[in-house]
C-alpha cells in the first residue's frame, strides 16, 4: 500500500493487498447444504406460483426448490437450466427483489421472500461443478445459423439452437465472450471468473464455433451473414454511451462509467486500478451503482452518486441503493450537471438542482459544486454499430414476440431490442425464444 | 402457582413428570442429576434377572427422522435393557431412593416368564425400597425375541398371569407398562387389570426401520451391513400414543385404571393433553435424550402456567378432562355442518387450499385470476383438509352453521343432533324415539 484513500488525485494502490480480495470477493457466497435445506424447506410449493411469473424466464421455482429439499440439488440445476441456460450467473446478477422474489408470498406475507436466487445459486453451482454438461445435442439438421453477440442474449440463443441440431458460429467484437457478463456486471457479483468458466461449461454442447474479434459492419455485413447461414440472430447490446452535453466533459479523469467498469472486470491485480479520491457518479441505473460503490471499493474516499430526477425514479432497485449507501457512497437526487471544471486535471462538477417545471425538468437556479478528480458518466447505453434497413422501436431494434425483426431471416433479442427492462434473465429469454422461433422456421415443412 | 404435585397409586413425586425407563434412567448419575434438575421422578432402566447382563451392539443403536433443521421428530433404538450387574444397579437404586425421598423412583423389570425368575427379582427390588415396579411387556426388539418384553405384551393371557404373580410376592404397587405393538390395546390393558396391576403405563416403542440406505441397501441404523427393526419413539409417535391411552381410559372393562402417559411429550402441552385423556403421570425420554434434563423447567413452569389460567388448582382436576369426549364414530353428530372459511385479510395467495381441494377434495376453492380464493358453499364438505395445508395460522377457519339454516351444498335445513345410528342410509338404524 504506497497510497491511501486520502491520497490526492487518481492513484494505484489506496489499500493493502488482503482488502482488494476481501471487497471484491463474493458478496453471497454458495449455501452450504444444510442452510440450502433450511432455505429450501420455506418454500410452500405454491399452485400456479407467483414467482414464476415473475422470472423472465420462467423457471419452475417450486420444482427446483423440491429438488434441492429431496437430495437432489444437481436435478433441481437441471431445472433452471431447461429455461435459462445462464441460471448460474442470473443467481447471482438478477435484481431478485423486483422480480421472483418480489413475487414470492413469503414477501407479501412476512417481508421475507424464499431465498430463490441463492438457491438457484447453490442448485446450478452444484450442477456445474460436476463439470459434465446436462444437455445433449439433437441430431444435426445441416442448418447453419449465425448469432452475432456473444452475450447473454446470443449465448442463450446459441445454446438452444445447438441443442437442436443446428450449427452456430458465434461472432463477438470482443477479446473475450459473454458480453456484459465478462465486462459489465460488479466484479463482487460474479467472482472467481464464474462468466468466463460458465461460458466454457454451456459451450460444452458442441455445435457451436465462437470466433472472437470480429465485428459486425467492419469484419462483414448483416447481407454477407444472410447469404452465408440460414438464418442470423443479433444480439449486439447496446455499444454506445449517452452524451452529457456539458462543456468540459472530455476532460482528463472524466470517462464513461462503463469503461472503467469493463477495465476493472480485466484488471487482474485491483491494486494496479488508479481510482481517485473524490469520485462523483452522474446517473441513477445499475451501472452508476456499479461504478459508485466499485470506487469505494478500490478505496476512493469520497463516492458521490448525483440523479437528475427523484429516487422513486431511479433505475437502480432500493435494494441496490441501500447497498451502495451501506458502502458509503452518497447519494443525491433531483440534481444536474451543468458544468465540468479542470485546470490540467480535474477539479470540480458543478450541478443545478432540479424540478419538475411545466415542460419537464428545469434547474431551480441553486447550483452547487461537488470536488472531483474523477467523473463516472452513466447516463445510460445506447444502440450503435447496428445494421441498416431495419426497423427501430424508438431508438432500439424493433421485434416481435417471437425476436423476428424487420428483416426476413434476422432475428434479434437482448438490450439492443426494445421489449422488456434491460436485465441480463430479460436478454436470455428473449435469445433463447428467438432460438426456438428459428428452429420452427429451419424445420417447417421440409 | 397451581400445585403439581402427583400421587399417581400411592407413590408422590413433586410433579407429574417422570424419565421413562431407558438411558436417562441407567445410573446413578444420570438420575442425580435429573432430580437436581427439577424431574418428579424415574423409572430406573429396566432390569433383567441375576446372572451375566445382555449385551448391547458396538455400532449404532439409534436412527432417526428430521425437520429440515434437523429438528429430531422422532427415534428409534434397538437397545436392549441395562447392560451393568443387577447388583450395581439395584446398590444405586437404594443409594438414590435414600438422598432423594420425596422422588418418585420405579425400577421396571423384566425377567423370563416363570414364576421363580419374578419372585427372586421382587424380593431385590423390595430391599431397595424403591416405590414400585414397572411390568416391560413393551421392548419390541431383541428382549422380544426371547419370549420377553411385547412377546409377553402381545399375549393377554401371559400379561395376566406375570401380574399376578408380582403382586403375590411383593407388596409394591405395580404398572404395567404395554407395547403399542398390537391391534387393540383395551386386551391388554383388561388382562393387566384383571391380573391386579395398580397402574398401567404406555406406550413403549413402535416397531420401525427408520430409513433405508440406498447406497449399502441397508435399514438404519447399520450394523454391519445389516440392519433390524427397532422401536420408534419421540414426537412422531405422539398420536398413537395419545389414542392408545384414550382407548384404555374410555373403555368401560378398565375405565378408571391408573395410567401413567408416555410417547413423544416433549413440551408441557403434550403432557397435558396426555392429563386430559387420563394419565395421572407422564414420562418421557426421547426429548430428555434429545434436549438433555433442562426441559423439565419449562415442562414444569408451562403447566403450571397452564393450570393457573384454567383455574385449575391440582393436577388431578386436570386428569381424565377430555375422556368424555372421545366418542366412536357413530355417536358424531351428523347434523353439526360447517364450512371453510378463508380471511382474505389473512391470505398470502399461495393456492395450496386450492390444488389441495381441486386436486384432491371436493373442488370447493376457487381461484380467481388475481389469485383470490374464496370457497364455495355449496360444494365445501367443511373436511378442513384447506385448514390443515394453509401455511397460515388461522388464515382458514371452520365455521358452524347455525340450525334453521340451509346448507347450500346439500339443500337440507341443518336440524338437531342426530347420528349415524339412526341415519336412514344406516341398514343397522335404529327406529329414533
Ligand atoms: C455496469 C452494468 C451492470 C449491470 N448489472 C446488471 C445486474 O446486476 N443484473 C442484471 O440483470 N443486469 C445487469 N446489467 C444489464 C445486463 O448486463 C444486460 O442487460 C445484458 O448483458 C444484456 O445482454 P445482451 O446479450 O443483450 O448484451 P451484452 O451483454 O451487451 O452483449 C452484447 C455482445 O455483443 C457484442 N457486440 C456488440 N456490437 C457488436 C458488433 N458490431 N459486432 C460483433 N459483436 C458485437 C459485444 O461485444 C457483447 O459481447 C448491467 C449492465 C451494466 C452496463
Ligand atoms: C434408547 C432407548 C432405550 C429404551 N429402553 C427401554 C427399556 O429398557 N425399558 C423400557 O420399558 N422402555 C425402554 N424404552 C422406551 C421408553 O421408555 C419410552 O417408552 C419410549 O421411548 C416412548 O417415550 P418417548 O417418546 O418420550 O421417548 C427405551 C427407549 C429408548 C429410546
Ligand atoms: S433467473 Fe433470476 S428472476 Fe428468474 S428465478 Fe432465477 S434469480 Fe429469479
Ligand atoms: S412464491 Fe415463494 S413460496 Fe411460493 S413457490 Fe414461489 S418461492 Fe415458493
Ligand atoms: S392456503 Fe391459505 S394462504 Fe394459501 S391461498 Fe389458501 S387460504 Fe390463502
Amino acid at each position: 500500500m504506497s497510497n491511501s484513500p486520502t491520497t490526492p488525485g487518481i492513484v494505484p494502490a489506496r489499500l493493502h493487498s488482503e482488502d482488494y480480495a476481501r471487497h471484491f470477493d463474493d458478496l453471497y457466497p454458495s449455501y452450504d447444504p444444510h442452510e440450502a435445506m433450511v432455505a429450501a424447506d420455506r418454500c410452500y410449493f405454491c399452485h400456479d406460483a407467483p414467482c414464476i411469473t415473475a422470472c423472465p424466464t420462467e423457471i419452475d421455482i417450486p420444482l427446483f426448490i423440491r429438488q434441492i429439499q429431496a437430495g437432489q440439488p444437481e436435478a433441481a440445476g437441471k431445472t433452471i437450466f431447461n429455461q435459462n441456460i445462464l441460471g448460474g450467473m442470473c443467481a447471482r446478477v438478477c435484481p431478485t427483489e423486483t422480480l421472483c422474489e418480489g413475487a414470492c408470498v413469503r414477501e407479501a406475507a412476512e417481508g421475507k421472500p424464499v431465498e430463490i436466487g441463492r438457491l438457484q445459486r447453490y442448485a446450478t453451482d452444484k450442477l456445474i461443478a460436476k463439470n459434465a454438461h446436462p444437455f445433449t445435442r439433437a441430431p444435426s439438421t445441416g442448418k447453419r445459423v449465425a448469432v452475432v453477440g456473444a452475450g447473454p442474449a446470443g449465448l442463450a440463443c446459441a445454446h438452444r439452437l445447438a441443442l437442436h441440431g443446428h450449427d452456430v458460429t458465434l461472432l463477438d467484437a470482443r477479446e473475450k465472450p459473454g458480453g456484459l457478463n465478462e465486462y459489465g456486471i460488479a466484479a463482487y457479483k460474479a467472482a472467481h471468473d464464474f462468466a468466463r468458466a460458465e461460458v466454457d461449461w454451456l459451450l460444452q454442447i458442441g455445435g457451436i464455433t465462437l470466433r472472437q474479434g470480429w465485428k459486425l459492419g467492419v469484419d462483414g455485413t448483416l447481407a454477407e451473414l444472410q447469404a452465408e447461414y440460414d438464418a442470423v440472430f443479433l444480439g449486439i447490446g447496446l455499444a454506445g454511451v449517452n452524451a452529457l452535453g456539458v462543456a468540459g466533459e472530455d476532460a482528463p479523469g472524466a470517462r464513461d462509467a462503463v469503461d472503467f467498469i469493463a477495465e476493472l472486470r480485466q484488471t487482474e491485480d485491483l491494486s494496479m486500478l488508479p481510482i481517485g479520491r473524490h469520485v462523483v457518479v452522474i446517473g441513477g441505473g445499475m451501472t452508476a451503482v456499479d461504478a459508485a460503490v466499485q470506487s469505494r471499493l478500490l478505496g476512493a474516499e469520497h463516492v458521490t452518486m448525483v440523479y437528475r430526477r427523484g429516487r422513486d425514479q431511479m433505475g437502480a432497485s432500493d435494494y441496490e441503493l441501500s447497498h451502495a449507501a451501506n458502502e458509503g457512497v452518497k447519494i443525491i437526487t433531483n440534481a444536474m450537471p451543468v458544468a465540468v471544471h479542470a485546470n490540467g486535471a480535474l477539479r470540480e462538477v458543478e450541478f443545478a438542482y432540479t424540478h419538475q417545471g411545466p415542460t419537464g425538468l428545469e434547474p431551480t437556479g441553486e447550483t452547487f459544486r461537488l470536488k472531483a478528480d474523477q467523473l463516472f458518466k452513466a447516463i445510460g447505453q445506447k444502440l450503435e454499430g447496428a445494421p441498416e434497413g431495419l426497423t427501430l422501436d424508438g431508438r432500439k431494434l424493433s421485434v416481435g414476440a417471437d425476436g423476428r425483426t424487420s428483416l426476413a431471416g434476422v432475428w434479434a433479442g437482448g438490450d439492443c431490442t426494445g421489449g422488456g427492462e434491460d436485465l441480463t434473465v430479460t436478454a436470455v429469454a428473449q435469445g433463447r425464444d428467438a432460438a426456438e422461433s428459428i428452429h420452427a422456421a429451419l424445420t417447417a415443412k421440409g | 402457582m397451581a400445585n403439581l404435585t402427583t400421587n399417581f397409586i400411592g407413590i408422590k413425586s413433586p410433579n407429574p413428570y417422570w424419565l421413562a425407563s431407558a438411558p436417562p434412567t441407567d445410573k446413578e448419575y444420570n438420575v442425580v442429576r435429573a432430580f437436581k434438575a427439577g424431574w418428579g421422578g424415574v423409572v430406573w432402566k429396566t432390569l433383567g434377572a441375576e446372572g451375566p447382563p445382555v449385551v448391547n451392539v458396538n455400532g449404532p443403536r439409534y436412527g432417526a427422522v428430521w425437520g429440515a433443521d434437523r429438528r429430531l421428530l422422532g427415534l428409534n433404538n434397538i437397545e436392549l435393557i441395562t447392560d451393568r450387574p443387577l447388583e450395581v444397579n439395584l446398590r444405586e437404586i437404594k443409594q438414590v431412593k435414600r438422598d432423594w425421598p420425596d422422588r418418585a423412583l420405579v425400577v421396571s423389570l423384566m425377567v423370563p416368564c416363570d414364576e421363580e425368575s419374578w419372585k427372586a427379582i421382587l424380593k431385590h427390588v423390595e430391599d431397595t425400597d424403591a416405590d414400585g415396579v414397572e411390568l416391560n411387556f413393551g421392548c419390541p426388539h431383541g428382549m422380544s425375541e426371547r419370549g420377553m418384553g411385547s412377546a409377553v405384551g402381545q399375549v393377554p393371557e401371559y400379561i395376566e398371569m406375570v401380574t399376578r404373580w408380582v403382586k403375590q410376592h411383593s407388596r409394591m404397587p405395580c404398572i404395567v407398562k404395554l407395547t403399542p405393538n398390537i391391534a387393540d390395546i383395551r386386551k391388554p390393558a383388561e388382562a393387566a387389570k384383571r391380573g391386579g396391576a395398580d397402574a398401567v403405563s404406555l406406550i413403549n416403542t413402535i416397531n420401525s426401520i427408520t430409513s433405508v440406505n440406498l447406497d449399502t441397501f441397508s435399514p438404519e441404523p447399520m450394523i454391519d451391513g445389516k440392519g433390524a427393526h427397532g422401536g420408534y419413539c419421540g414426537p412422531a409417535v405422539k398420536p398413537i400414543a395419545l389414542n392408545m391411552v384414550a382407548e384404555i381410559a374410555r373403555n368401560a372393562e378398565t375405565h378408571g385404571l391408573p395410567i401413567s402417559g408416555i410417547g413423544g411429550v416433549t413440551t408441557w402441552r403434550d403432557a397435558a393433553e396426555f392429563m386430559t385423556l387420563g394419565a395421572g403421570s407422564v414420562q418421557v425420554c426421547t426429548a430428555a435424550m434429545t434436549y438433555g434434563f433442562g426441559i423439565i423447567k419449562e415442562l414444569t413452569a408451562g403447566l403450571s402456567q397452564y393450570m393457573d389460567e384454567k383455574g385449575f388448582t391440582s393436577v388431578e382436576q386436570l386428569v381424565g378432562r377430555a375422556v368424555p369426549n372421545v366418542t366412536d364414530w357413530q355417536y358424531l353428530n351428523l347434523n353439526y355442518v360447517a364450512k371453510a372459511k378463508i380471511n382474505q385479510d389473512l391470505c398470502i395467495s399461495c393456492g395450496r387450499c386450492f390444488a389441495a381441494c381441486e386436486d384432491t377434495s371436493h373442488q370447493a376453492i376457487s381461484m380467481s385470476p388475481e389469485r383470490k380464493f374464496e370457497v364455495i358453499d355449496a360444494e365445501c364438505v367443511a373436511c378442513n383438509l384447506c385448514v390443515n395445508v394453509c401455511p397460515v395460522q388461522d388464515c382458514i377457519t371452520m365455521e358452524p352453521m347455525a340450525k334453521g339454516k340451509v346448507d347450500p351444498r346439500t339443500g337440507e335445513t341443518v336440524g338437531d343432533y342426530a347420528n349415524w345410528t339412526s341415519h336412514p342410509n344406516n341398514p343397522m338404524a335404529k327406529a329414533a324415539e
